[in-house]
């Protein structure tokens, strides 16, 4: 029996669920190799990464790292097992809501050709806080933060106009009060 | 008073002076462009280590591994750059699979030739990043010490495990300019690897365990390699007694209880005896102290010990519930868990219990046909009998392996070397050498079929010039055994890539080494042709017992099948494809 495909020409529309599922903070050597000895580890398991943030930390011998995860909490917990194993793995957490908070921020290239959509996503990036940072004759980027839901809900709206392209950096966590991120 | 003038080092010497000052005995290598200077400062400083040229990258690994499962201490390996440092790829996976300390040195291509596909460049670093504990690509001369220390004490402690060391020609020809002894006494600063913890074991985990044991009515201890690496060999003794409680083994941990002791059941699994997969199934607790659970000892997962509460203690954090989730888990080194539950653990009264798997043991015992020709179960059943089971047996994977696992019974450790997790053949013969080096005065013997022992048969030069009195036990049915066996239950009976035609005669092909051949033929020759072999030790012996072409192991349980599933002989209906596992 065959199974039927169904295809569509519209652009996927940007799904909530993909930035949130899992966070993990990784507090790790910054040396070379150290992020290919994580990322083997998601791989092998068939765990994709869906944003990655790494940077280096206050003491310049360690890095940070804040990965957002989807897929089977099951699975996940055994992945976090292994990671923390590395000897290059100083600790890793998996955070919640409840005990930490999430940023992350986007930038919006929108094509806009007459002052009326203009003015119309200029409102929108007022609402969600954003900023105006370039404006050129056909386009303009703009910059909304947060936490990824509010990013995503910024998009959302901004797919409405002609969004030309996005890039997002990603979330950045951190554990809430006396907790170590 | 004046400094004492300082003792001029290149990277290379200041190598091999840590490695030796870490107490390595021995380097197995093979050499090449990028590792001269490493293998120049192997004749330029004195040490007490000793290097063996091998003859092929693989041996040397292997060797190595062997050394290392007969003494519990890593050997080194070196070798170069390109396809030398690829050549132990299968090497360092086998001794990662089964928890091995090894300490593999690579030489490399110049520092600033790296990414430019330069003359024998390979990125060793990246390639082996899922195969070791930890690995290092030394960037600075003066870091060599320190990376060598750090490499050593983690290979060995807590769970054990290879790691590599890249080392680029420039950094080991380079002066080392920094203080040799500063930098050999310096602390290690190692964040993010806290071994000592193994040894301070949660309280409450530990109460909870006592308190499972306690309450078992048919309980059944599962002792792994974790035991036999933390030497918890006395401890596990007084707590079977204790709770009178039977022990079944997993392949590697073969010995770490003794095999001939009455509450012993042998080694479990897929092609383990009838009596302990029976006890699996109808125990009421299984304590696992130090096995990970492996595939091939809990077949279909969810009906493994169904009827059993869990304890599954182990060094190793990342195995908790990965296979099996515990009802509890105790995370530490083997010997200091079990040291701190003596104390809890009630003495106990199993005689029912104990009874009743004795029923099985005589039900269901271990045997073989003695008519239709050579059977490699009989070859091993009387080598274990000529050498009163005291011999080391080294094996590859496959039937030989299990019928070696079965009537090669051991009552000591560190005395039954096998690749378990990785099933590598071409293993036993190389680890053979290297416990032979480690224990000279022992009887080793390799026992591999004519499949794998043609896959490092090389080695037989580096045991011939060594005269290493090693017993090669060739189990020959001219086939790859084990797969025929499959294709015959699984493939109805079409074989596909398993006839060895071609097999070199093996008894000549000993005799042009150097070595003694010794062909054994017929049954009744078996015990007058073995003790030859084990009276000759001027040099290694290969024997080459021509056996039945097309036997089968049992008992069995079909890759992901349920232990409750296995066959304890041949199957009479046809059978469907195992799909839980390979």
């Amino acid at each position: 029996m065959s199974r039927a495909i169904t295809t569509t020409d519209k652009k996927p529309m940007p799904r909530p669920d993909v930035i949130g599922g899992h966070t993990l903070s990784m507090f790790v050597n910054n040396q070379p190799g150290v992020l290919m000895r994580i990322c083997q580890i998601f791989a092998r398991r068939a765990y994709n990464i869906d944003s990655l943030v790494v940077s280096q930390g206050r003491d310049p011998r360690f890095s940070r790292l804040t990965l957002g995860i989807s897929g089977d909490p099951a699975g996940l917990s055994q992945i976090i097992l292994q990671c923390d194993k590395l000897i290059d793995v100083i600790h890793c957490y998996e955070h919640t809501p409840d005990d930490s908070v999430t940023r992350e921020m986007a930038l919006v290239k929108v094509g806009v050709d007459g002052g009326e959509k203009r003015t119309e996503v200029l409102q929108i990036v007022e609402h969600f806080g954003g900023k105006t940072v370039d404006m050129s004759e056909g386009s303009m980027i703009v910059r909304v933060e947060g936490a990824s839901e509010k990013v995503d809900a910024a998009i959302r709206l901004l797919t409405n106009y002609d969004i030309i392209e996005t890039v997002r950096t990603g979330k950045v966590v951190m554990a809430r009060g006396e907790q170590a991120t | 008073m004046a400094k004492q003038k300082k003792i001029e080092l290149d990277g290379a010497q200041a190598l091999i002076k840590t490695l030796d000052s870490l107490g390595v005995e021995y380097v197995f290598g093979y050499s090449g462009g990028a590792a001269l200077p490493i293998f120049d400062a192997l004749e330029t400083v004195e040490t007490n280590m000793k290097f063996v040229l091998t003859r092929h990258e693989q041996g040397a690994c292997h060797m190595a591994d062997g050394y290392a499962r007969a003494t519990g201490k890593p050997a080194v390996v070196l070798v170069t750059s390109g396809p030398g440092a690829g050549n132990t790829i299968t090497g360092i996976m086998t001794a990662q699979m089964d928890s091995v300390p090894m300490i593999i040195v690579t030489g490399q291509q110049v520092t600033w030739m790296l990414g430019k596909d330069a003359f024998q460049e390979a990125d060793i670093f990246g390639i082996t990043i899922p195969v070791v504990k930890h690995n290092y690509l030394v960037r600075e001369t003066n870091d060599l010490p320190r990376i060598a220390k750090e490499a050593y004490h983690i290979a060995t402690t807590g769970r054990p495990g290879p790691v590599l060391i890249d080392v680029p020609k420039n950094i080991s020809q380079s002066p080392f300019t920094a203080d040799f002894d500063d930098e050999l006494a310096a602390e290690l600063d190692l964040p993010g690897y806290k071994p000592e913890k193994a040894m301070d074991v949660d309280e409450v985990s530990i109460e909870e365990a006592a308190r499972l044991i306690n309450l078992a009515k048919k309980p059944l201890i599962l002792a792994g390699h974790g035991a036999m690496i933390s030497g918890a060999e006395s401890e596990l003794m007084e707590i079977a007694n204790r709770m009178e409680c039977p022990v079944t083994m997993t392949l590697l941990g073969k010995g770490v209880f003794p095999e001939s002791h009455p509450l012993s059941l042998g080694m479990l699994g897929m092609h383990g005896t009838a009596y302990a997969n029976k006890a699996i199934c109808e125990c009421d607790l299984i304590f696992n102290i130090g096995s990970r659970f492996d595939d091939r000892i809990i077949g279909q997962a969810d009906k493994f010990g169904a009827q059993a509460k869990i304890i599954h203690v182990d060094i190793d954090i990342a195995e908790m519930g990965k296979m099996i989730v515990p009802d509890v888990q105790v995370v530490g080194d083997a010997k200091a868990v079990l040291q701190k539950l003596l104390p809890l653990v009630e003495k106990a009264d199993h005689a029912d219990w104990l009874e009743h798997l004795n029923g099985y043991k005589k039900k269901f015992p271990l045997g073989y046909k003695k008519q239709g020709g050579l059977r490699m179960q009989q070859v091993l059943d009387e080598i274990h009998d000529l050498t009163d089971g005291n011999a080391i047996i080294s094996t590859d994977v496959g039937q030989h392996q299990m019928w070696a696992a079965q009537f090669y019974t051991n009552d000591a450790s560190f005395k039954w070397l096998s690749s378990g997790g990785a099933g590598t053949m071409g293993f036993g013969f190389p680890a053979a050498i290297g416990a032979q080096f480690a224990c000279p005065d022992e009887t080793v013997i390799s026992v591999s079929g004519d499949g794998g022992f043609q896959m490092t048969l090389c080695e037989l030069a580096t045991a011939v010039i060594h005269k290493l009195p090693i017993k090669i036990l060739v189990l020959n049915n001219h086939y790859l055994g084990m797969v025929r066996q499959w294709q015959e239950l699984f493939f109805e009976n079409r074989e596909s890539g398993v006839d060895l035609e071609g097999n070199p005669d093996f008894v000549k092909l000993a005799e042009a080494y150097g070595a003694k051949g010794i062909n054994i033929k017929r049954p009744a020759d078996v015990r007058k042709k073995l003790q030859e072999a084990l009276d000759y030790n001027d040099g290694p012996v290969v024997i080459n017992a021509e056996c039945i072409k097309t036997d089968n192991v049992f008992p069995m349980i079909p890759a992901g099948a349920a232990l409750e599933d296995m066959l304890i002989e041949p199957p009479k209906y046809k059978m469907e494809k195992p799909i839980g596992s390979t």
